[in-house]
């Protein structure tokens, strides 16, 4: 029964180590914000973290996953408050919604690493999330103000005397 | 249609014939119509069990929190929280007291104009507006009276903000929650008294016009949001479909399970019984989860008879299309003005051209799925739904019970976009639960969901002009030759007469056909396809059919003013003279168009060799429930026929906006629908399969494809118009027309390809 750190928990999950990580968040763990889009590594719905790089889940067995540190979207910030998840309410960026908790952990993948990213780079890193209601501009736009943010606040932490 | 499905009668709900009842309930105060005018007071009603049951439009509870129940369908267009927007905006009440729920398909939401429970066509806030508002009005009305009694003073001096309702005078006030609590809010409204309710104009709005923040989108940044596949159920099981080579009319000869059975957590293969004839040769493997259904689905060995599709190609049915489209006395008269046949023998010019689409796949994010659980005699449903009255039918049908003993759950939508008008999901969950005994979930992989697709049907027209010797339209044959989405659903309330008497025919495969140009002699002939009417089932894709008869008009009056000579804004606004039956909407366009070539720069920027500027305009969806749009697009074109969009320039009248930043987000997802569609989207059949499976072959637009999108919205004070459809429509014609602006190139097919740009720059 393989064992999986989620959210910064561990737990056990009944099933096959060949168990795309995906079917196992969503049924076994009941976390049902990762979603499934394309079962082929093609659409980015799927997304979560394995040791801070964005992963497609639906492409990762559970047996590449023991022992590493898995975030899904329900881990990404204690109160839902992550600089991208107020960014997207300050965008009004999610119409349907399906592929958003996917396109926000691909875009924190990014600023974990890159708090100034270009236009391009963004585009770049988003490219192989699909969003078929076509909210492509206010994605872009929901990443450069939380990139903003972050910088802000990293700033604001840097001057704060000691 | 097929008697294994009873759909309930659409009937529009006429509201004029109810009455409208505020009244203490158990969660505090709901407000809703009663289909028994004037019988029981509105206390009694709310009341009274069994016998009495009013629809529920919205509740406030007694912390204050105003809850709407929306019977509409929520696919990202925020329908669910414009609904709460319009009624906010009457009652009073603060915005952050609002919260939505969704309905079940119980009749008592059905749309009050439509008569069903159906979400489509652009169609929702004009046809709920004035239901909404009034519903809103009421409440806030029978609050002031329980507040003035309980104040003493007269109601008239009272003023509603925010959730307060205070005297300026006494300096008195009471919270909605406060007289909610009071429980003397109670009060009928007649029909006539309802009607009789003075609405607020325009310049009264606190809220319409309000970019307030979408009630559901916090739930979809944090996961927290529930679909259809998000559903779990108590001893649920998972199903996972096995889905024939041929799109439609294969069968299941034998389904050898030996090999699944060696699956663990496997318990059956079942092969659908489907007497709703909305699937064929569908096997259902059900196991304990779903990536053990994948695995078990795998390994069934299941051999099919192809049936009689079993051969057929695009190519077969394009052929088909041109062989009925030749024949005289093929399909019915959607439009029939003057003699164009007369006008053709006297005109000083004559053109003709074919236009054509290929198949267009849904593929919503999220794959189609469906719950089903029987429970009793009742069969509960879980699924995001678009038309929860005909789909409850078909569940029903494929249970083998009647319509009454369904209940459809609606879920939040992860995409529309028609898809979700079938009922195809419905099928495997209930025939599986029924065969295992235990709640199903079925979930289609990403390869079933495109390859059984009820698509936008492959299109062939061929439009043939007459010009007079000043190069003026004065005749315009146009035939539209499709499968007929709508004629599938069986419902004949859907289906519109024909002018010459024929027959009904499906309009929403010729809807835009009937445009506000002024044209003296004009034929548009519906031609059902009746091969790919059988091979490709279709449905009602985003747009539906201005998606391809403004590809056909939009290019040919632009081919039409280049072989006059003329520029092609000022030939199209010269016919937009608002003559006779035109008038009112062909000012509107011409003004739209007018619009979005000021912004873009059309006729003034001067553009690098290669470049051009093309424009279009549309009145998408139907002649009756148009939005004015007009699009300017600016693209590159390499010497090896590569389209760059550089711009996509939008402007697009829709009379009143509930919510500008929701329509600017509508129009802009349209618009980029429209390019996805324009370049990217193209599905192909062969031997009678869809053959592309996935992300990999077919390709909608990706974030590094989107283009400047320019959106520019004209609200005069008009009716509130839909927006969530038309933009898609203007963007291919606009394309062609740039395309040709630039190079010369001459495209009539969609998608367009750099292959075909550049064998038209040789031509």
């Amino acid at each position: 029964m393989p064992n999986l750190n989620i959210n910064g928990h561990n737990m056990s999950v009944d099933a096959a180590p060949d168990t795309p990580l995906l079917w196992a968040i969503r049924e076994q763990l009941q976390m049902t914000g990762t979603k499934f889009g394309c079962g082929a590594g093609l659409c980015g719905a799927c997304t979560v973290h394995v040791n801070g790089e964005a992963v497609r889940s639906c492409q990762t067995a559970l047996s590449d996953v023991a022992g590493k540190k898995i975030t899904t979207i329900e881990g990404l910030s204690a109160k839902g408050d992550h600089p991208l998840q107020k960014a997207w309410i300050a965008e009004q960026v999610p119409q349907c919604g399906y592929c958003q908790s996917g396109q926000i952990m691909q875009a924190a993948s990014l600023l974990a690493k890159n708090s100034n990213p270009t236009k391009e780079e963004v585009v770049a890193h988003m490219d192989g999330n699909l969003c078929r209601c076509m909210t492509y501009s206010r994605i872009q736009k929901a990443i450069m103000r939380a990139a903003a943010d972050m910088r802000t606040a990293s700033n604001a932490s840097e001057r704060r005397p000691t | 249609m097929n008697t294994h499905v009873k759909t309930p009668q659409i009937e529009s709900t006429d509201l004029s014939r109810r009455s409208f009842l505020v009244g203490s309930a158990a969660a505090g105060l709901a407000l809703g119509y009663s289909t028994v005018p004037g019988m029981l007071g509105a206390d009694q009603a709310f009341a009274a069990t069994g016998n009495f049951d009013p629809s529920v439009w919205y509740g406030i509870a007694p912390d204050g929190i105003v809850t709407v129940t929306c019977g509409k369908a929520d696919m990202g267009q925020h329908i669910a929280s414009t609904m709460a927007q319009i009624i906010c905006e009457e009652l009073g009440a603060s915005w952050k007291d609002m919260r939505v729920q969704l309905a079940s398909n119980d009749p008592k939401f059905n749309d009050p104009v439509l008569g069903a429970q159906i979400t489509g066509g652009s169609w929702s806030t004009m046809m709920n507006f004035d239901a909404m508002s009034r519903a809103g009005a009421a409440g806030r009305m029978a609050l002031t009276e329980a507040a003035a009694a309980s104040m003493g003073v007269p109601a008239g001096q009272l003023v509603v903000r925010d959730s307060v309702i205070s005297d300026p005078k006494s300096k008195k006030s009471m919270t909605f929650a406060e007289i909610v609590k009071g429980g003397k809010a109670t009060k009928t409204f007649t029909p006539d008294e309802l009607k009789a309710i003075e609405l607020k104009t325009a310049d009264q709005y606190t809220l319409i016009g309000v970019s307030v923040p979408q009630l559901d989108i916090p739930s979809k940044t944090n996961g927290t949001a529930k679909y259809g596949i998000d559903v779990m159920l108590p001893g649920m099981v998972y199903g996972k479909i096995v889905t024939p080579p041929v799109r439609f009319g294969a069968t299941v000869k034998s389904v050898d399970d030996s090999a699944a059975k060696k699956v663990p957590g496997f318990i059956k293969a079942v092969t659908l019984d489907d007497k709703t004839g909305t699937t064929t040769g569908w096997v259902v493997a059900v196991a304990n989860t779903y990536a053990n259904a994948r695995k078990a689905a795998d390994a069934l060995k299941i051999a099919y008879d192809g049936g009689p599709n079993a051969k057929l190609s695009s190519q077969s049915l394009l052929d088909e299309a041109k062989r009925l489209q030749a024949l005289n006395d093929s399909g019915e008269f959607f439009v029939k003005d003057g003699d164009t046949a007369a006008a053709f023998g006297t005109a000083a010019k004559l053109m003709e051209a074919e236009y054509t689409t290929n198949i267009n796949i849904h593929c919503p994010m999220e794959p189609m799925n469906a719950t089903a659980e029987l429970k009793g005699d009742i069969w509960h449903l879980y699924s995001g739904n678009q038309f929860a009255t005909r789909s409850g039918a078909i569940a029903a049908g494929a249970a083998g019970v009647d319509p009454k003993f369904v209940v459809l759950h609606q879920m939040w939508l992860g995409g529309g976009f028609g898809r979700r008008l079938d009922a195809d999901m419905m099928v495997p969950a209930v025939q599986a639960a029924k065969a295992v005994g235990k709640p199903v979930k079925v979930i289609y992989s990403r390869e079933n969901d495109m390859t059984m697709d009820f698509s936008r049907p492959l299109t062939y027209q061929k439009v043939k002009a007459g010009l007079d010797g000043d190069g003026k339209l004065i005749a315009l044959n146009h035939d539209v030759v499709s499968a007929w989405p709508t004629k599938r659903w069986g419902i004949p309330d859907f289906l519109s007469p024909s002018v010459d008497k024929k027959g009904p025919l499906d309009a929403f495969t010729v809807n835009g056909a009937d445009f506000f140009y002024t044209v003296p002699n004009h034929n548009v002939r519906a031609i059902l396809n009746e091969m790919a009417h059988n091979a490709t089932p279709s449905g009602q894709l985003r747009s539906v059919a201005p998606g391809w008869t403004f590809w056909a008009v939009e290019s040919m009056v632009d081919e039409i003013a280049h072989a006059v000579g003329k520029d092609p804004a000022q030939y199209r606004i010269a016919m937009l003279d608002g003559a006779g039956k035109n008038d009112g909407g062909a000012q509107r366009l011409r003004n739209t168009l007018l619009a979005a070539m000021g912004l873009s720069g059309y006729g003034t920027i001067k553009l690098p060799q290669g470049e051009g500027m093309g424009l279009a305009c549309v009145s998408s969806q139907e002649r009756a429930t148009a939005s004015w749009t007009a699009c300017v697009a600016h693209v590159a074109v390499a010497p090896s026929g590569e389209v760059k969009v550089k711009k996509l320039t939008v402007a697009t009248d829709v009379g009143t906006q509930v919510h500008p930043d929701n329509i600017r987000a509508q129009v802009e997802g349209a618009a980029l629908w429209g390019l996805s569609l324009a370049m990217y989207e193209k599905a192909t059949l062969k031997d009678g399969g869809i053959e592309q499976t996935n992300f990999d072959t077919y390709t909608p637009l990706r974030m590094s494809q989107v283009p400047e999108v320019a959106v520019s919205v004209i609200a005069n004070g008009e009716k509130a118009t839909g927006v969530g459809e038309p933009a898609v429509t203007v963007i291919a014609p606009a394309l062609g027309n740039a395309i040709f602006n630039a190079v010369g190139a001459r495209v009539r097919a969609l998608p367009i390809t750099a292959e075909a740009v550049k064998a038209a720059m040789k031509a």
